[in-house]
């Protein structure tokens, strides 16, 4: 097309590659398979245990645990903690949830690892610095929190769990984060170009 | 053969943390392979370069949904054991949009950036990092926001109650937008595309 498309594509496969840093990294699998591979994951944990996936939860129950350390009665008097304190007699952190995202981790680093992705890098655009990236990304993680708490789960316990149960609150909340993101999205796109 | 399993006592409490675990190991195994460890790659979604995003959590949600389905209609899963959130359609419309706010604000949403974490992406980690930060701002606010997190409380609730359709004819629905929506993903990366989306360019 225009000269300005070919700049930016030049821009772009200059970020890719400061942004990746290796090259001989594995292609990512192809997204249907993929897809199909995390609904298999989906699937099991219905079968097996009557529940789906999540992540905000875990944050939750180990919000909760932090805020009973210091200041226990204050953690005890607030209800949306108290959910994950339970009666005190299991830990907070001993949570279903939490155990899962453990292994999201591990997951994650068994993937990259086999794949030659691991690298300590910080991904963004080339006119950002790293810090401002970072302060973005914190923004962002600290905003989603906050939006999956009152929405009672994230993209994974709302968009991809509650979605494939058919369950109308989590397709509202699917289509209300699509909707929020590209609103949003114009307004973020320096940290990229 | 009875499942859910859980539900139907075949294991405790004990051993459910030790399937956790393994569940999450499949998990986060797919998001890094689907390069959703990455948040060049997840926010491409929101500037239409590169809908793997899309692609991926239809594809997830379908196939989940038609196993559920079958494994329903076999007798072999009692779907009405399976734990379905109930309906809040307020605050979760408004958490929603914010939800959407954060994703693209910071490249990962909380699930993707366990995932970058484990990967080395330091940037996820800062993602993490603000994780607590948010849920401690809204336990605090908690005792104001209690009131509208209470509305539109529609109970448990399911498209097919909603729309008034049968079980099997909303599932063909889903899987007809499904399909209609990947269609539009690759029209809409031929004409937004850069060609040169991390994981094209090594295919």
């Amino acid at each position: 097309m225009s000269t300005t498309t070919d700049t930016l594509d030049q821009q772009w496969a200059a970020t890719k590659e400061r942004a990746d840093g290796f090259a001989r990294a594995a292609p990512y699998t192809n997204p249907y398979l993929a897809g199909i591979g995390l609904g298999l994951v989906l699937l099991s944990a219905f079968v097996v245990m009557g529940r789906g996936l999540g992540a905000s939860g875990a944050v939750n129950a180990f919000v909760a645990w932090v805020v009973s350390l210091v200041a226990p009665g204050h953690a005890a008097g607030n209800e949306f903690l108290q959910e994950y304190l339970g009666d005190g007699s299991t830990h907070p952190l001993k949570a279903w949830l939490v155990f899962e995202v453990l292994g999201v981790f591990a997951g994650a680093l068994l993937s990259g690892v086999l794949a030659r992705r691991v690298a300590v890098i910080t991904e963004r655009g080339p006119r950002v610095s790293v810090g401002t990236r970072l302060l973005m990304a914190f923004a962002g993680g600290a905003t989603m929190a906050f939006g999956a708490a009152l929405a009672r789960g994230c993209t994974s316990g709302q968009a991809l769990t509650g979605g494939s149960m058919l369950n109308a609150g989590s397709w509202a909340t699917m289509m209300a984060i699509f909707g929020g993101a590209y609103a949003l999205a114009w307004f973020v796109k320096w940290q990229w170009r | 053969m009875n499942a859910p399993f859980f539900k139907y006592g075949m294991f405790g409490d004990e051993t459910s943390l030790v399937i956790a675990f393994a569940i999450g190991i499949g998990f986060g195994f797919f998001l890094e392979r689907a390069g959703f460890g990455s948040a060049r790659k997840l926010v491409s979604q929101f500037y239409l370069n590169d809908l793997a995003v899309f692609k991926v959590m239809f594809t997830a949600i379908v196939t989940a949904m038609l196993g559920v389905t079958y494994l329903g209609w076999l007798g072999v899963l009692d779907v009405s054991l399976v734990y379905l959130t109930p309906t809040y359609l307020w605050p979760q419309i408004a958490g929603g949009l914010i939800l959407g706010f954060g994703f693209v604000i910071g490249g990962y949403c909380p699930g993707t950036s366990v995932a970058s974490m484990a990967t080395g992406r330091v940037d996820g980690l800062a993602f993490a990092l603000g994780l607590p930060a948010g849920t401690f701002v809204f336990a605090e606010l908690f005792p104001w926001l209690k009131r509208f997190f209470l509305t539109g409380d529609f109970g448990l609730r399911t498209l097919p109650d909603v729309l008034g359709l049968s079980h099997g004819l909303v599932v063909f629905l889903v899987v007809l937008m499904a399909l209609g929506g990947f269609y539009g993903a690759s029209v809409l990366e031929g004409i937004f595309g850069t060609g040169d989306a991390p994981d094209d360019a090594r295919q």
